[in-house]
């Protein structure tokens, strides 16, 4: 086992991460990477009230986790990795070594100046840009709000033809 | 004939938010059972950011003044949105992982402030849960 996903989620733990993903996938552990919530213990206190007894939770700054994820990886257990927006999550990739394989975009909400490309995906155009400029890095980039969903490509992604 | 049993003509007491549909059904169920599912103010969320999750409970709050919420699961958006506008709220209180027991005890103890009401019901909702059968052999 290891970090099984690297998800992008502006809902960060909630419902769709900690059942509809932490059942299939066994999860034991989940790393929340934010900087704000990394600074904020009642932020953590609230997260961690999310999810049940047996699961931990880990939060931590961009440059902290950057430098975990290898003792995360190695972990026997099962764990996400979470990001609460694309920015976040490209630091991450920048900084993490070996490069991440692959990210999930779980869920990006309506905001101004967002277009909508999936029922639960709207982007800006600067944030289409950062999630090709993963993909440029190596990175699989794909959508997939839960297990059971069309996982889909960024291309598709990105010009809404699964909307 | 006046009927006793009849729900006050007052507004919602509570908000019930959850994923899908879940308020809207429960709420259903309340009404059939009862007739007093007019306490209850369904909100359905489908598809939102917390950020906006967060802005319609505070909306409905304001706009009703309930100091009472009940939520569908603990992991979940509403529960999380809500326990962001209850901190620092000492006269509101949050329900979450509520149940169909839970409303009912919720609707009939009218006579008591909605927040003692909510706290009541909760722990009737809680032990309103059996397991009937299937017993490891």
């Amino acid at each position: 086992m290891t970090l099984e996903l690297f998800r992008i989620d502006d809902r960060l733990i909630h419902g769709q991460v900690v059942v509809g993903w932490g059942q299939p996938l066994g999860l034991k552990f989940i790393v929340l990477v934010d900087d704000a919530v990394a600074s904020s213990d009642w932020e953590q206190e609230l997260y961690r009230m999310g999810v049940p007894p047996e699961m931990d939770v880990f939060f931590h700054d961009v440059g902290t986790a950057a430098t975990r994820i290898p003792v995360y990886r190695a972990d026997p257990r099962a764990g996400l990795l979470l990001t609460g927006d694309i920015a976040t999550m490209q630091r991450l990739a920048e900084n993490v070594t070996p490069p991440l394989d692959a990210v999930n975009v779980g869920g990006i909400h309506s905001r101004p100046g967002r277009v909508q490309r999936l029922r639960y995906v709207f982007l800006s155009s600067e944030e289409a840009t950062e999630l090709r400029a993963l993909e440029q890095r190596g990175v699989k980039v794909t959508a997939q709000d839960l297990p059971g969903a069309r996982c889909v490509p960024l291309a598709d992604l990105l010009n809404g033809s699964d909307l | 004939m006046s009927n006793e049993n009849a729900a006050p003509a007052v507004g919602p007491r509570a908000i019930v938010a959850g994923h899908g549909d879940f308020a809207v059904g429960l709420i259903s169920a309340v009404e059939q059972i009862s007739g007093r599912g007019r306490m209850l103010l369904p909100l359905a969320i489908k598809q939102l950011g917390v950020e906006d999750i967060e802005a319609l409970l505070r909306k409905e709050m304001v706009a009703t003044g309930v100091r009472v919420i009940f939520t569908d699961l603990q992991a979940g958006s509403c529960t999380m949105a809500s326990r962001r506008i209850l901190h620092g709220m000492e006269d509101a209180v949050l329900i979450a992982g509520v149940n169909l027991p839970t409303l009912l005890d919720f609707v009939f103890a009218d006579s008591m402030p909605p927040v003692l009401a909510a706290r009541h019901a909760a722990e009737r909702g809680k032990a309103s849960i059996v397991a009937i059968g299937g017993a490891p052999k």
